[in-house]
């Protein structure tokens, strides 16, 4: 029989194993279910996650589905080192693209790219102001931000569903609950050739290595962790809750206002009722499968953003429901958070059976 | 005898090459394609096809497509992987279908409900509005309470044009009557369209229609024992008491055609809207309960509709307001229906503007 | 106002509040134990569906019913073990479920869509159900909104007169003290847990096989998260509940209702209603500090590492 013991310190080796167990156990698991379905498990499994990157366009198509990601899960990366449970940026990435929209749809006869940058300023600016709330709610009144950022997820979504029915509404466009297109001055300039990718992949990873150089090297990279890991210590220490909150919450707000922004001055091109397919909440998930680490997150968002594409392939090429690009997420997320067990405990064969203790 | 065999193995070689690989054929749904809505009527037609060509074609399609910026991937994919003519099927494709467009010139597109169009790109659509004024005449006639209920998805002309050609015909068999008007803000919303079903019969409704993706209002006409009319598709197997009649698109024969033109190379980019005349917009057969002279008014209406000598938008019409918006001898042009975003007379609310 | 309009209004909002009010008072149970669960959605959508498939199969509503709060308890096991035993991350987890259970209804569901059953029947009290304007909203509704309001107040009498309520509270405000006197930290938890669950499967059950009844893709569209709001909206007291359920349930009716009436406003502004109307609430409770009563459980949501 075996038996869980506690290890004396946390093994560094499995918190570096653990997601690589959890991406293996998915697989196979994967590989069940499609076999289960009647389909070849690894020319599913193929489809699913190679088939979409056979070319060019694939690769810089996963470009485009990362970006969002990796920026919101850099921003939320940011709150949850402090465990500031933001689970808004979904509502964050709506209004920063609402904000910078209507910026951009206010001054359409505008002929230069400063026009962009104006844009691109206040989408960070909504998504700051919208979790700017929350903060203010959880540091004024204490009030518990998993809840208020929720709420203000569905806010921002029936505030975008006004916008695009009422004030943004295209008065060329029949009468439909889209915007006008975004002009050639407010759209986001392509990276390679004309696909879709475009300069914000380059926003993200730079966001990447600014949070990153910002959590490890400087004194508010610190005190974050520290709120962290201990509540009481940082008001020992002398730092300020409340500070550290309003700081945390306004980068991952305006880092996913970016990213809504640069969703719809990019591929989107307009204000549409949907922008965004659960990018705040998948996001989430790259935060923890990237074990709250850069390089982490960065292959998480990569990993997920295949996801993702990959449900797409499987409809056309297999005729399998897109609804497994959730279970895969979700599989993954669930063998994570399993396989992390064992870095704080360690099984063992017992030598006599114990159920005492529960 | 060397040139008999280069003959026979010329005749060999194209015989093979007309006979060759089946034309690839993607459709694009937004949502599930057996919802028993619209993307229904859409993947009935898709089937029909398959079965009328059978080796001739090979369908495919990729459901629940989200209309941000996933659309353009998929419809992109369809290209890219051999598909020469792409369904898209909701108005939300439009935009992606364009720029896809663009790339793969050789590659022809239809796009259903939308109004872009380009050297390889067609659009076509239906006219339910036809429909919806024929179940109107029966409504005014079948009305107990005078109170009428319309479940409504967004304001967008198409579906105005729903309202206003139903509250005609009832005003025309029933003067007194009135239609209320509930918005769900979505297409497809089974609980909301439930509530706002119940919602509209606690205000006096007994017959309601539906602009929705689901049978839910069938369903709880059927619940309740009133009255309703099904859309996009028959579904009285939902509401087989409820039911009086439904307005359904039935696209198989465009398809067909469509798609037999790519076949022999004379497609072109059209602007189609097709309806009662061509078979495109259908009536469901009547429920038992629609008596023999009401049957009898629908189906002359209808027929004059498909002759010509009858349009659903003829004058007079009188708006929300009370005025005279269509003089008698005129009639609404199909430009003027593109845009349509006035309420007729009869209408309790407004069209909502944000 | 219209007498019939009041009775109709009456009976819908009871109809449509009771699903909230079963997965609140489920959350409200785990959450009292100082437990977390995030997944709602994810439960009740797979409640919703097994609940749906076991009804069309087997034609019976009944063991649709049952399936549905099976389901729903097997959704939260799967929380629990990681939850609990292995002291995962508690929101990682539940947004994990919800995530997971969304795609795994869809994809079993997808069979499905479009598919129907008959529907349970009221059951009309006779007489009682003919009182004016109270008497089908309370007497002419069908077996589970009846069931929900039993449940409520088993809940309350669980919380506010039995032993194992005691229990439940105590090991969510500290459990380390409740461990210390031998109280069984982690079971308890297991119980609540998966309490939380069968009601949130019941919940969906409802919906698909009562409410409308259809299987759709994501049909609870949000009420997860309502009644995890609704939770803190009755600041975790039972007799909140209730009232929090059917106060919500109305709000959102009462966007059609004013539609229906010919009032001109924005559907999607008054959507956000019951969003705006939570957080309004959370934040004036939460800002209460006068007596230093924090009315949530003082362990909520952090992972319980017993030491083994």
């Amino acid at each position: 029989m075996l038996k869980l013991e506690k290890r004396q310190y946390d093994s560094r080796r499995m918190a570096l194993l653990s997601p690589l167990i959890a991406i293996l156990l998915t697989l196979i698991t994967g590989a069940l279910l499609f076999s289960l379905l009647g389909h070849d498990p690894f020319n599913a499994l193929y489809t699913f996650f190679l088939a979409p990157l056979s070319d060019l366009y694939g690769w810089t198509e996963l470009g485009v589905k990362v970006t969002p990601l990796l920026l919101c899960a850099t921003g939320l990366n940011m709150c949850y080192q402090a465990k500031i449970w933001n689970i808004g940026a979904e509502g964050q990435f709506i209004i920063g693209a609402l904000a910078g929209g209507w910026v951009g749809l206010s001054f359409p006869d505008v002929e230069t790219y400063w026009m962009l940058a104006l844009v691109l300023v206040f989408g960070v600016l909504g998504g700051m102001l919208w979790a700017g709330l929350a903060a203010w709610m959880r540091t004024h009144f204490n009030a518990n931000e998993i809840l208020t950022t929720i709420m203000l997820n569905y806010i921002a979504l029936y505030t975008l569903l006004y916008a695009v029915h009422g004030p943004l509404k295209d008065p060329a466009g029949y009468n439909f609950p889209e915007s006008a297109q975004f002009g050639q001055y407010i759209t986001l300039p392509p990276l390679i050739g004309d696909y879709r990718m475009n300069i914000s992949v380059l926003f993200a990873l730079l966001a990447l290595v600014i949070c990153w150089t910002l959590l490890s090297r400087t004194l508010l990279g610190f005190q974050i962790k520290v709120l962290g890991e201990d509540r009481a210590a940082t008001a020992f220490a002398g730092f300020s809750e409340k500070r550290i909150t309003w700081w945390v919450m306004l980068i991952s707000g305006g880092l996913a206002g970016l990213a809504g922004i640069s969703e719809v001055a990019g591929p989107i091109g307009q204000l549409v009722p949907q922008i965004s397919p659960g990018y705040g909440y998948t996001a989430i998930i790259v935060v923890f499968l990237g074990r709250m680490s850069p390089i982490g997150i960065l292959f998480a968002s990569i990993l997920l953003g295949m996801t993702y594409m990959g449900g797409e392939m499987i409809q056309m090429d297999l005729n399998l429901p897109k609804s497994i690009t959730g279970l895969f997420q979700g599989m993954l997320l669930f063998f994570l958070l399993a396989s992390d067990f064992l870095i704080s405990y360690r099984i063992i064969p017992a030598n006599k059976l114990s159920w005492a203790r529960t | 005898m060397h040139r008999s065999l280069l003959v026979f193995i010329l005749a060999l070689v194209c015989c093979n090459s007309v006979s060759a690989e089946p034309l690839k054929v993607g459709f694009v749904y937004l949502s599930p394609a057996q919802d028993a809505g619209w993307t229904y009527s859409h993947e009935k037609a898709r089937q029909y096809v398959q079965q009328q060509l059978g080796d001739k074609v090979k369908t495919t399609y990729v459901e629940n497509v989200n209309e941000g910026s996933d659309a353009e991937r998929v419809i992109y994919k369809l290209a890219a992987s051999g598909n020469k003519l792409i369904f898209t099927t909701s108005f939300g494709f439009m935009n992606p279908t364009f720029k896809v467009a663009k790339r793969f010139k050789k590659v022809k597109f239809e796009h259903a409900t939308g109004y872009k169009t380009a050297s390889n790109m067609g659009v076509y659509n239906a006219r339910p509005y036809q429909g919806r004024y024929l179940t109107g005449l029966i409504a005014g006639k079948m009305t107990k309470t005078n109170v009428l209920g319309y479940i409504a998805t967004f304001p967008i002309p198409e579906v105005i044009r729903g309202i206003n050609a139903f509250t005609k015909g009832v005003r025309e068999t029933n003067p007194k009557a009135i239609v209320k008007v509930v918005w769900l803000s979505s297409w497809y919303d089974p609980a909301k369209e439930r509530e706002a079903a119940e919602t509209l019969i606690l205000q006096g409704a007994d017959i309601l229609s539906t602009h929705a993706d689901s049978p839910t209002t069938v369903q709880t006409a059927e619940e309740k024992g009133i009255y309703a009319f099904g859309y996009h598709s028959d579904m009285s197997k939902y509401g087989p008491h409820a039911q009086l009649t439904a307005v359904v698109h039935n696209w198989d024969h465009l398809y067909l055609n469509m798609v037999k033109a790519v076949l022999d190379n004379s497609w072109k980019p059209e602007n189609l809207w097709y309806g009662l005349k061509q078979g495109v917009t259908q009536l469901a057969p009547f429920n038992a309960a629609v008596p023999k002279n009401v049957q009898a008014l629908v189906n002359q209406a209808k027929q004059q509709i498909i002759d010509g000598k009858k349009r659903v938008f003829d004058g007079p019409i009188y708006n929300q307001q009370g005025q005279l918006a269509v003089a008698a001898g005129e009639t609404v042009s199909d430009k003027d229906l593109l845009v349509m975003d006035w309420y007729v007379q009869g209408i309790e609310g407004k069209i909502p503007s944000n | 106002m219209d007498i019939d309009l009041i009775q109709n209004v009456l009976y819908a909002t009871i109809r449509n509040g009771t699903p909230l009010m079963l997965v609140a008072l489920g959350e409200m149970v785990c959450e009292k134990s100082g437990v977390l669960n995030l997944g709602q959605e994810g439960m009740m959508l797979m409640g919703a569906v097994v609940g749906f498939i076991a009804a069309v199969t087997t034609g019976s509503s009944t063991l649709g019913i049952l399936a549905a709060t099976g389901a729903g308890m097997l959704a939260s096991a799967l929380f629990a073990f990681l939850a609990l035993t292995l002291a995962a991350n508690q929101v990682a987890t539940g947004l994990a479920l919800t995530i997971f259970g969304t795609g795994l209804s869809a994809f079993v569901g997808s069979a499905y869509v479009g598919k129907t059953l008959e529907g349970l029947q009221a059951i009309n009290i006779p007489y009682l159900v003919d009182i004016p304007v109270i008497g089908k909203a309370l007497f002419g509704q069908d077996i589970l909104v009846y069931l929900s309001i039993a449940l409520f107040f088993a809940i309350l009498w669980l919380f506010n007169r039995s032993r194992l309520g005691l229990v439940i509270r105590a090991v969510g405000e500290n459990p380390e003290a409740a461990n210390a006197v031998g109280l069984p930290v982690l079971k308890t938890r297991y119980l609540a847990v998966l309490f939380g669950g069968a009601m949130a499967g019941l919940a969906g059950g409802y919906l698909s096989i009562v409410y409308t009844p259809l299987w759709s893709e994501g049909m609870t569209s949000g009420k997860g998260w309502i009644a995890l709001a609704l939770v803190v909206f009755a600041s975790w007291k039972a007799e909140r509940i209730l009232l929090g359920a059917y106060l919500f349930g109305f709000a959102s009716i009462l966007h059609l209702i004013m539609q229906g009436s010919g009032y001109d406003l924005s559907p999607n502004l008054l959507s956000m209603l019951p969003y705006l109307a939570t957080i309004v609430v959370l934040v004036i409770l939460s800002s209460h500090k006068s007596q230093s009563i924090w009315f949530a459980p003082k362990s909520l949501g952090q992972p319980y590492r017993p030491q083994l």
